[in-house]
């Protein structure tokens, strides 16, 4: 406040600080930092690490998580939450062997999956707006409804046998090493970068998880924003669902358990405020690198996945514990 | 049987608080007598409510001492506050929904029975002897959420007196209650009185000051004003003290040329909130709404944008009708509101003043959907500066700047959508002298150029400085519409608390 | 009158008509035995959705229950390999205590370091998954390595009802004594109910969230040690996603997401309602399979006409308007 009251004069400059000196010192420079130091101590751990095709087939640790990231990373923003997108997978996948057990062809499969994933979303969307009730309790509920019906479709079945052509979205490769789930991140990773910070909807994003009262004032209809974040947190999901299920060749209600943390974890480390109203596209691709480059590297030194997921479960709390704690001892001082 | 006594119980000397941006307490004065009721007097942010925190021990003060039968004390916590026998009913009612009266009554001091336990039968017996006391007929043990509000604050005026007090503190005790409750309560005020106690009295009601109160005070700008006893002066003298106000505060209002009709409204109804509200408002107009403070003015404006639905009644925008759902279609009409509450729905504090001025403006600075970045800080360069908003630059967030630059920044965002009419709610409360004067200034220059304004305002100087017009509000209804001459601070007074007016409601 | 007596009474009345029709079609169902039963294989929920209650009333949750549940299991089953000899109330104390301290790194973290519950308890919920998996080795412990005394407590039959289920109803009476007449029951009810107001009289929110979550995690552990013995089997997963019915039994039994509503009535109706469907499921020869899907629509029915009760109403400034009127 000091610094406004001594500005005289009227003309106020845009910015003081640079963009240069701010991205700096974000928190997306210190998650890159994180991220090469993994990579570091990966490369000399193992000897295995440092392979075009090993590296290559890390990035499915996290591409589909992080398709859904990058959505859940906006409904976040916006203050809601969507725990039901491990179960949309389920839905998605289990819908789209339904499709493939009638004998239609990848076109139809992928369209199918794609619409139910956007569906689920409009339920959770429509829940929460619609009847203004919590998303955490809406979509802890749907969490089960959507898992629950892959369970009533197919008990402890399985679908198998989609066409070799559905193969392409989680087996296929565009160039030497580049899969094409890499790819679709890549693309995914833009469009969200884009809408989230080049945009007027990014803009209210932003500013409906900041104050929502405040922006319902200013004329934004909250709701619609929102309903729309769910929509796209479906239709994410319903994507994640198609590569998981084409990487996999195969439909189990189980599928993609767990998966919502593994998500809801990626964005909070991307530097997303849980509570809502920050955080950037940026954070959420570094965050995804991050957690890809951490187990891939415990996978090579043989460490078991439930023992990496205490890494996780640390990782998340850590990172919002750190700088809270950093800053009581500050005080403190 | 009065005891008298000339040493207070309770004294507040040369007392002071500050709080970001303003001096809400400036060395103010204040004795409470055993046996005496004290009415503390005074216009809405003259630092009522703030002495009523002092001396419960919510807010410590900067300066000056609280005296307790003349020795000095420190309230640190409510609990303190308690234990030195101040209890007080406060104006905002904190009390409990989901537990039942007994339990509002006796919550952190309940009586334990076997085993440490709460018992709850003993509990209910003693509420019920409390509540009884003050003739009450409310069961101690229905749930709160059960009871509508005026016996809500009955018993939160049984919570004040369950604990041993000898100060009770009444902040505006009637102003839910029916004629019926009020009687009782004056007779609980003449049996606390009997009782010794000392009472500290705030109301906005003339009438019933004169009728209950031994002593007065009066409060103005967070300032003392003057003290006595209450058969020593007139309801005339008394709103002149409240009201006078220093010489050296100026007007900058400009005669405009008022034009045509802009905004007309017809039958405004709402279930709780307000009532056949009819008015209109010309251009170049300052329409001021005067009224207490729940009169239902802010509930109305925000009909007005969309915010609520009124059930009946029709608004013309320029002769035509037009049905406003939501803000949205609030800006799309030129219907525009700056809000009384600035951090929670006039500005979104965290976010950088260029964003916030260009909010409800995106269409106008991105092309296709697009962020454009140098239309943006060009547009809220041009109004913050016609403002002359004070900030080390565009992209610092709202919530560093001070109350007056925040409230700068807020108009700036309303008058970028270019609107016909602009509504500001209480617009320089809580904001700095030359904050307030900027504003000011630029409310006048707005209505000079054609531009509507409705101003909300509990300031009495403020009203009666900057209107054209002025619409009194009293418990949701009109109570009256005042013009040139009879647009004095008694008139407004007097229509805001019903004085002289006799049972309009009843 | 009281919109929340009403509501007990409604779901009361639906888990009897729920009895009610599947015992036209299998008298056996409601036969005393198979209630007791019914009520044994609720037990669990019932344990966990009481201190779930709690946490949920202070506006926090917790998703580690389950997984706080396993952990304290696999000690104890651990314990109990180490020294078969144990007493079993020791076995019992040490269940509390290990269940207590996990609940209060959920607190301390949600108290101190002010981070939202359900991050706190969605990564410690992980990090008390890999725990078990580092203590046991990813190993399983069997019915054999368990001392009979150990397995044989929670299924020991008193007056027709095991032990388990007793268990269950004492703790339904502590917890409504401790909910309705102690000091922190009621600041429970406040803290969620009215921060603001909590603060006015001088009740401490972030600690009263503390013990919430303590209670909360004593509870578990004490479930723990239940269904290690009951089932006679230890390991990783065991009650995975077992949080999200004890969510779901809360929000059924009328606990508002919001806080500073519920009753622990309410609690056990939500609990009973879903043991009943879930033990009815087999008997009308449904796939146990619709279990998850009923749970999940449960849960959002309950939250619907949950909010539809509490909807806010305007501010009452018209005289007329008043109801004393």
């Amino acid at each position: 406040m000091s610094l406004t009251d001594t500005v005289q004069g009227r003309h106020i400059p845009d910015q003081l600080r640079s963009t240069l000196d701010r991205r700096l010192k974000s928190w997306e420079s210190l998650l890159l930092l994180v991220a090469i130091g993994i990579f570091v101590v990966n490369s000399f751990a193992s000897p295995y690490f440092l392979n075009a095709w090993n590296l290559s087939d890390a990035t499915f640790n996290f591409t589909e998580k992080a398709m859904i990231a990058f959505a859940m990373a906006l409904l976040i923003i916006s203050g809601e939450i969507d725990l039901s997108v491990a179960s949309i997978i389920a839905l998605v996948s289990t819908a789209m062997g339904l499709v493939m057990e009638a004998g239609l062809g990848t076109p139809v499969i992928v369209l199918t999956g794609l619409l139910t994933g956007l569906v689920c979303g409009a339920f959770n969307g429509l829940l929460v707006t619609r009847l203004g009730l919590p998303s955490i309790v809406v979509t802890i509920g749907t969490m089960s409804l959507f898992r629950g019906i892959s369970y009533i479709i197919l008990g402890d079945g399985a679908f198998r046998g989609y066409p070799a052509d559905f193969a392409w979205f989680g087996q296929g490769y565009v160039f030497w090493v580049i899969s094409v789930e890499l790819v679709i991140f890549a693309i995914l990773a833009v469009i969200y970068g884009v809408i989230l910070h080049k945009t007027n909807f990014g803009r209210m994003v932003y500013a409906v998880g900041n104050n929502p009262t405040g922006a319902l004032f200013s004329g934004i209809r909250v709701e619609r924003v929102k309903l729309t974040l769910f929509l796209l947190t479906g239709l994410m999901s319903g994507l994640a669902a198609v590569c998981l299920t084409s990487r996999l060749g195969s439909t189990r209600p189980s599928i993609a358990t767990g998966m919502e943390l593994e998500v809801v974890t990626m964005v909070v480390l991307g530097g997303v405020n849980i509570l809502g109203g920050s955080g950037s596209i940026p954070g959420v691709v570094i965050a995804a690198f991050v957690m890809g480059l951490v187990t891939f590297g415990l996978g090579l030194l043989n460490v078991p996945g439930i023992v990496m997921s205490i890494f996780i479960g640390l990782l998340l709390i850590g990172v919002i514990a750190l700088p809270r704690l950093w800053a009581m001892s500050r005080k403190g001082r | 049987m009065n005891i008298q006594t000339d040493a207070p119980v309770l004294a507040l000397d040369g007392i002071i608080k500050t709080f970001p941006g303003v001096r809400a307490l400036d060395q103010v004065n204040l004795s409470l007598y055993a046996g005496e009721v004290t009415s503390l007097v005074g216009e809405n942010g003259a630092g009522k409510s703030t002495v009523v925190k002092i001396l419960t021990g919510i807010y410590q003060p900067d300066g000056g001492s609280i005296l307790l039968d003349g020795k000095p004390v420190v309230f640190a916590t409510s609990q303190d506050a308690a234990r030195g026998g101040v209890t007080a009913i406060h104006q905002e009612t904190v009390l409990f929904d989901e537990l039942s009266v007994a339990e509002n009554i006796f919550i952190g001091h309940a009586p334990r029975g076997m085993f440490g336990l709460i018992d709850h039968a003993e509990m209910r017996r003693k509420a019920g002897e409390i509540l009884g006391g003050i003739g009450a007929a409310i069961d101690p043990g229905v749930k709160l959420k059960d009871l509508g509000i005026a016996s809500r604050h009955l018993v939160a005026i049984a919570r004040a007196l369950s604990v041993e007090a000898r100060v009770v503190i009444m902040d505006e005790p009637t102003a839910a209650l029916s004629q019926k409750e009020i009687e009782e309560l004056y007779a609980l005020v003449a049996t606390l009185k009997e009782q010794g106690k000392a009472i500290l009295f705030i109301s906005h009601k003339f009438d019933e000051i004169f009728r209950i109160s031994d002593r007065y005070t009066v409060f103005r700008d967070g300032q003392f004003v003057g003290a006595g006893r209450i058969d020593e002066i007139s309801e005339g003298e008394l709103v002149q003290m409240m009201v006078g106000r220093a010489v050296d505060q100026i007007f900058p209002k400009r005669a405009a040329v008022i034009g045509e009709e802009v905004l007309k409204v017809v039958g405004y109804s709402h279930p709780t909130e307000f009532e056949d509200i009819s008015f209109t408002l010309r251009r170049g107009e300052i329409l001021g709404f005067y009224g207490l403070v729940g009169a239902g003015r802010s509930e109305l404006m925000q009909s007005l944008i969309g915010i609520t639905r009124p059930a009946k009644g029709v608004s013309r925008i320029e002769g035509k009708i037009t049905v406003i759902r939501s803000p949205a279609d609030a800006i799309d009409a030129g219907i525009v509101y700056v809000p009384e509450d600035r951090g929670r729905q006039g500005a979104i504090i965290d976010m950088p003043i260029f964003q916030n001025v260009t909010l409800p403006s995106l269409s106008r600075t991105s092309r296709r959907g697009f962020i454009r970045l140098a239309e943006e800080f060009a547009l809220a360069r041009e109004y913050t500066e016609r403002l002359d908003l004070r900030a080390a630059s565009l992209d610092t967030p709202v919530g560093s700047l001070s109350g007056g630059n925040q409230q700068k920044v807020v108009i700036a965002k309303w008058l970028a959508t270019k609107p016909r009419v602009i509504i500001l709610d209480e617009p320089t409360k809580g904001i700095d002298i030359g904050s307030k004067a900027a504003v000011h200034d630029f409310m006048s220059e707005l209505a000079s150029q054609g531009l509507s304004v409705i101003m909300v305002s509990s300031e009495i100087p403020e009203i009666l400085g900057m209107s054209d017009r002025v619409i009194v509000m009293r418990e949701g209804r009109i109570a009256a519409e005042l013009e040139g001459a009879d647009m004095t601070p008694e008139t407004l007074v007097r229509h805001a608390a019903g004085i002289g007016v006799s049972g309009a409601a009843a | 009158m009281s919109a929340l007596k009403s509501r007990d009474t409604l779901l009361f009345g639906a888990i009897l008509l729920l009895l009610a029709l599947i015992s036209t079609r299998f008298p056996g169902f409601a036969a005393p035995s198979n209630l007791a039963s019914v009520l044994t294989d609720t037990s669990p929920l019932i344990v966990l959705a009481l201190g779930q209650m709690v946490v949920i009333l202070t506006r926090c949750i917790d998703l580690s229950v389950a997984a706080n549940l396993a952990l304290t299991g696999m000690v104890c089953a651990m314990l109990n390999v180490a020294m078969p000899d144990l007493p079993m109330p020791v076995v019992i104390l040490v269940a509390l205590v290990c269940g207590a301290c996990l609940g209060a790194v959920n607190g301390l973290l949600v108290w101190k370091l002010d981070i939202p519950p359900i991050v706190v308890t969605l990564g410690t919920m992980t990090i008390f998954r890999g725990i078990i998996f580092l203590l046991s080795d990813g190993q399983w412990i069997n019915a054999h390595e368990m001392s009979p005394a150990f397995t044989g407590l929670p299924r020991t039959v008193i007056l027709g009802l095991p032990i388990l289920g007793w268990i269950a109803l004492l703790m339904v009476a502590v917890m409504a004594v401790v909910m309705s007449r102690t000091p922190l029951g009621r600041a429970f009810y406040a803290v969620g109910g009215n921060p603001r107001a909590a603060v006015y009289t001088g009740l401490d929110v972030g600690r009263t969230q503390f013990l919430a979550f303590v209670i909360s995690g004593t509870l578990a552990g004490l479930t723990g040690y239940l269904w290690i013995a009951r089932y006679a089997v230890a390991y990783v997963d065991i009650a995975g996603g077992f949080e999200l019915d004890v969510v779901a039994a809360c929000v059924i039994g009328g606990i508002s997401i919001a806080g500073g509503v519920g009753t622990v009535v309410g609690t056990l109706l939500g609990a009973l309602f879903l043991g009943v469907v879930k033990n009815a499921l087999p008997v009308v020869d449904i796939s146990p399979f619709w279990q998850l899907a009923i749970s999940g629509a449960a849960i959002i029915i309950a939250v619907t006409l949950n909010a539809r009760a509490g909807r806010a109403k305007g501010r009452v400034i018209l005289k007329s308007a008043e109801v004393t009127r």
